[in-house]
């Protein structure tokens, strides 16, 4: 099992390092502590377990130290900043590990990304050694590079000519859609195996500036200090903590304290259920979430139910796509009080100029939109019990389809369901394509977002969310469970290759942006070619990396 | 005769519930997803009868036999009913215990009570197809109650109506119980096209063309009707067992379809052969002289004949097709008599004859047999619909007269499927399409044969008697005495 809960204590690849504002995250990956056998991790190249506590520090960074504006992003080993992928590790892996892989490892570059644009927290990096192919993409997440000027250090991009596979991990995008480098030198610096070195790499905007090797921690502390004064991120407040999830994996089921999995292996289903709290949890109830006040939030800490709940659902989704890659369609569902998930929806929005709250939004975010790039069929089940307002409520929106219970079936005395749309809905979570999801939903018919505005805290009902066009389809008691089992069981039955490929063209309608090329281009290009011949055949590049032998190509263009 | 409701209550069966307006066995009481549907689907079909359904007939009284259970005494009650008031039921054969999928790459594992997802587009475009046929020879036969030889004959029209709806009941049944919301659009849908209309019209092009006399009707029944045989027989092996049920209980319907169909033709072939010998007529082909006598001449027969199987044969489908191989393949229709072939029922090696034509011969091309379902299907039925033609030249024979009404060739005629583009004459030469047009009347009815036809439909509405272009019925239907008044005109 590829586990995704890790803690600095227990790193193997990574160092950090605090200094009041500046903090410093070293990669010195060890050789030997690769997430599977078969290959050895040299020259800080990475795979997914490098990149999993990555994710892990880039979060911590954000919620337990709100005091560092700036992270410095550096090598601890002298001779190499970072090698990129590991290609052996490449080319033992399945084509749909390294399609998982290349997706986690961009969406931990976007979330680095993230977090200097709407958290503050700023990304610097310093480059001694060579950048190498993934190694530069992860300097181009950043907001600053500087690169030693030593005669040596360099940023490169070999793959064309070394592993006839598509340079970086975002494809080209960052190249020169972020750091706009014009596209001629871009084609000639993908093309050259050594890369570029110095004041060259300043004047081609592949790095923002370089310092001679003698001054160059110098320069790297002064940059970092620099940049620390654009974030507007607190001085002096004490982090939360991400104290370890309580999650029980049984064959069929992964509990945690809000998120439930349910998998049912021969209908390929897996149904999250997230919860709203119990009574007996903090702010439990309504009466008490009334008069809550910040300092019992951050008390609270990762217990506070809008970070827990979304932790855990990040790590479920996370454990889905690694863990049960037969499981072809996820099915969302909410359980609980939908008073209290309005409560503590109200309590985040109306304090996003608290750094801790401001956190919570951004991280769902974040975790909607990793349900939006997943590659399952997504469904959404509103029935009795259910909570869905606010942040629950983009539910609806991030699924390829969402059915909504009438009334209410005979043997349950629950009301029947309804739904509560808040502020949330309107300009917390926009997806990938920059636009909130009721944004792209309405795409045609914007004049919809705008009705759906005016119904902000309303209880919505089936026939409600119908009209407003919130659902795809509502059913009665009598339809409910029959209606559904023969959707999945006709979805289950399509080509899953096809699905996906259908579920994320229909999923990112409206504007393009740096997210959406990347993934789009990454699963146009870079898909493609990690199935064809010239780099995955027994004679193709991929597979001779590092024997000596030149790859023979077939010479058609396709 | 008792009255119908006093015979019903008399011999109460268990698995049905007479508290209801629609006799069944399938717990309809206490279904309330059913129930639900078909609360709003009953009094829709009932408008649609009165409005699409027989003309100016609410009123007739009408002997007609009502299904109330699928037992031998249930299945046959008589008794006069006014048509509208006809207690039209959801009847399936009895449940087998343990049945398998009988074919197809499922074949072995239990049968589905419930809709596969996985085929659930495919078994409901066939339920669909299936369905529309039902409703759709309702109201291609809507006029001739005015023109009917006979009580006797207007009774089995009748029947046959009041059946036909029965049968759409019955996929109506299927659609509503088992596919949810877009099945019950579906049967409304079934209850909106209708026969010949430029906007909506009936699916299938057969089912578009006017039965607007009663030699028309007859080859109907006999052999369009037959073509609904073959396709329930086949869908009576389904792997979905609820499909598989309805459509056996539906067949013994069918039966009495295809016997109205073969009697009618037969007491036609009779009248005229009586009409010759009294007139002293020894040339069949005179058709003149024939015709003189006020009855239809064999030659013309052959025509409708030859019209009718070809128009039919079309209704199978193109020949070679993967929708037939799909639905076999799925375990969702099988081949007629499936579970009486002796093989391994799964075909996947196995090859089928089928036959083209090229370069002006007709070749015999092996394919492979799951593509060539629906080629063997429509072998069993040309081979299934010899069998009356057999007994129909017993008649001619038997009055010495030396003629043989014959089968006209698969290929003849053929709008869809491998010959659709071909040229062939009902002895199976390929010819060119001049040659073809050039000998069209020698096979088909012309305007002027069909004229004739209509010029002998003149209503006969006394009891007992017929008219006379079609003689009487060996035995009266449930052992009725000649004169009996199958239908009360008023």
């Amino acid at each position: 099992m590829i586990d995704f809960q890790t803690n600095p204590e227990s790193y193997n690849h990574w160092k950090l390092k605090f200094d009041g504002s500046v903090a410093t995250l070293s990669m010195d990956v060890n050789p030997d502590k690769t997430l599977v056998e078969g290959y050895k991790l040299k020259l800080n190249s990475y795979d997914l377990g490098v990149d999993i506590e990555l994710y892990d520090a880039v979060q911590r960074l954000r919620f337990e130290h709100p005091e560092v504006k700036t992270v410095i992003f550096n090598s601890a080993n002298e001779k190499v900043f970072c090698a990129g992928a590991n290609i052996n590790m490449l080319s033992v892996s399945s084509h749909a590990h390294k399609v998982n892989f290349c997706k986690f490892t961009n969406e931990t570059r976007n979330s680095i990304e993230d977090a200097s644009e709407f958290s503050k927290q700023r990304y610097l990096c310093a480059v001694k050694g060579v950048a190498a192919g993934g190694g530069y993409e992860l300097a181009l997440a950043t907001d600053h590079i500087i690169l030693s000027d030593d005669g040596s250090s360099a940023v490169s991009l070999p793959e064309v000519p070394l592993l006839a596979v598509l340079p970086g991990t975002g494809g080209l995008t960052r190249v020169v859609d972020k750091r706009k480098v014009r596209r001629d030198r871009a084609d000639i610096f993908c093309s050259l195996e050594d890369g570029i070195l110095g004041q060259k790499a300043v004047d081609w905007r592949l790095v923002d500036e370089v310092a001679p090797g003698s001054k160059f921690d110098a320069a790297v502390q002064h940059r970092a200090l620099e940049m620390a004064k654009t974030s507007d991120r607190p001085d002096e407040e004490i982090g939360v903590k991400f104290t370890p999830l309580n999650r029980k994996i049984t064959d069929d089921t992964i509990t945690y304290d809000y998120v439930d999995v349910k998998i049912e292996r021969n209908k390929s289903i897996a149904t999250i259920t997230v919860k709203s709290p119990n009574s007996d949890d903090l702010a439990g109830s309504t009466a008490n979430l009334a008069g809550l006040t910040l300092d019992e939030a951050l008390s609270a800490g990762a217990d506070f139910w809008a970070l827990a709940a979304c932790r855990q659902l990040d790590d479920a989704i996370l454990h889905l796509r690694a863990n049960e890659k037969e499981m072809g369609t996820l099915i969302l569902k909410t359980e609980g009080d939908s008073a209290t998930v309005l409560a503590y929806d109200d309590f985040v929005n109306r304090n996003q100029s608290n750094w801790f709250m401001r956190e919570i939004s951004l991280y769902w975010r974040r975790t909607l939109k990793r349900i939006d790039l997943s590659s399952r069929t997504i469904f959404t089940y509103v029935d009795q019990g259910s909570c869905f307002v606010g942040m629950l409520a983009e539910f609806l929106f991030a699924a390829d389809r969402a059915y909504m219970l009438e009334d209410q079936f005979d043997e349950d005395c629950r009301p029947a369901p309804s739904i509560v749309l808040t502020a949330s809905n309107f300009g917390s979570f926009q997806m990938s394509n920059g636009i909130t999801r009721l944004e792209t939903r309405f795409l045609g018919e914007p004049e919809s977002v705008d009705i759906c505005k005016t119904k902000i805290g309303k209880k919505l009902t089936a026939e409600d969310c119908n009209k407003l066009g919130l659902v795809t389809d509502i059913y009665d008691s009598l339809d409910w469970n029959d209606e559904l089992r023969i959707m999945v069981e006709e979805r289950v039955s399509y080509s899953p290759d096809c699905l996906t490929g259908m579920e994320a063209n229909l999923r990112f309608a409206g504007p393009e942006t740096m997210e959406t090329k990347i993934f789009g281009r990454l699963t146009a290009w870079q898909n493609w070619i990690f199935q064809r011949p010239n780099a995955v055949a027994e004679g193709g590049a991929l597979k001779l990396y590092g024997t000596g032998v030149r790859a023979k190509y077939d010479m058609n263009r396709v | 005769m008792s009255d119908l409701t006093e015979d019903v209550l008399g011999e109460t069966v268990v698995e049905i519930n007479y508290d209801e307006l629609i006799p069944n066995n399938v717990d309809l009481m206490n279904d309330k997803q059913l129930k639900k549907a078909l609360e709003s689907w009953q009094p829709k079909y009932v408008d649609w009868w009165n409005e699409a359904g027989p003309v100016n007939t609410k009123d007739f009284e009408v002997y007609l036999r009502t299904a109330v259970g699928v037992d031998p005494k249930g299945w046959a009650k008589f008794g006069h009913v006014k048509m509208p008031d006809y207690r039209w039921g959801i009847l399936l054969a009895p449940k087998e215990e343990g049945r398998t999928i009988p074919f197809g790459k499922h074949k072995g594992e239990p049968v589905w009570q419930e809709v596969p997802g996985e085929y659930r587009a495919l078994l409901r475009r066939l339920i669909i197809i299936q369905g529309d046929t039902e409703p759709a020879s309702v109201e291609q036969q809507r006029i001739l109650s005015a023109t009917a030889p006979s009580l006797y004959d207007m009774r089995n029209l009748f029947q046959v109506n009041v059946e036909e709806g029965r049968h759409l009941w019955a996929m109506v049944y299927l659609l509503v119980k088992y596919f949810g919301r877009e099945g019950r659009q579906d049967a409304e849908g079934m209850l909106e096209r209708r026969s010949a209309d430029e906007d909506k019209p009936r699916i299938l092009g057969a089912f578009n063309e006017a039965t607007d006399d009663w030699l028309s009707f007859f080859m109907f029944t006999y052999f369009t009707d037959r073509d609904g045989k073959m396709q329930l027989a086949s869908l009576a092996e389904s792997g979905f067992d609820p499909l598989s049920r309805t459509c056996r209980f539906m067949l013994t319907e069918e039966a009495h379809h295809m016997f109205v169909g073969e009697t009618g033709v037969g007491r036609v072939i009779q009248r005229t052969c009586e009409a010759m010998e009294e007139a002293g007529i020894t040339n069949v082909n005179d058709i003149e002289a024939v015709r003189k006598l006020g009855v239809i001449d064999l030659p013309t027969l052959q025509k409708k004949i030859n019209f009718h199987v070809s128009v039919t044969s079309d209704l199978f489908g193109a020949e070679v097709s993967t929708n037939g191989a799909s639905a076999f393949i799925a375990g969702i229709k099988g081949r007629f008599n499936e579970t009486k072939i002796d093989d391994d029922h799964q075909l996947n090696d196995d090859n089928y004859t089928v036959t083209r034509a090229v370069d002006g011969k007709l070749v015999d091309v092996e394919e492979t047999a799951h593509n060539a379902i629906n080629s063997r299907l429509l072998d069993d039925y040309h081979d299934d619909a010899a069998g009356g033609l057999g007994r129909w030249n017993k008649v001619i024979k038997r009055a010495g007269f030396d003629f043989k009404l014959t089968l006209p060739y698969k290929g003849f005629s053929r709008k869809i499927g491998t010959f659709s583009e071909d040229f062939i004459t009902p002895d199976a030469q390929v010819v060119t399409e001049a040659e073809w047009n050039a000998k069209k009347d020698e096979w088909l009815c012309t305007d002027s044969d069909n004229a004739f036809i209509q010029s002998l439909m003149v209503p006969c509405k006394e009891k007992g008697k017929y008219a006379g272009w079609i003689a009487a019925p060996r035995v009266g239907i449930n052992n009725q005495p000649e004169d009996f008044e199958y239908v009360k005109l008023f």
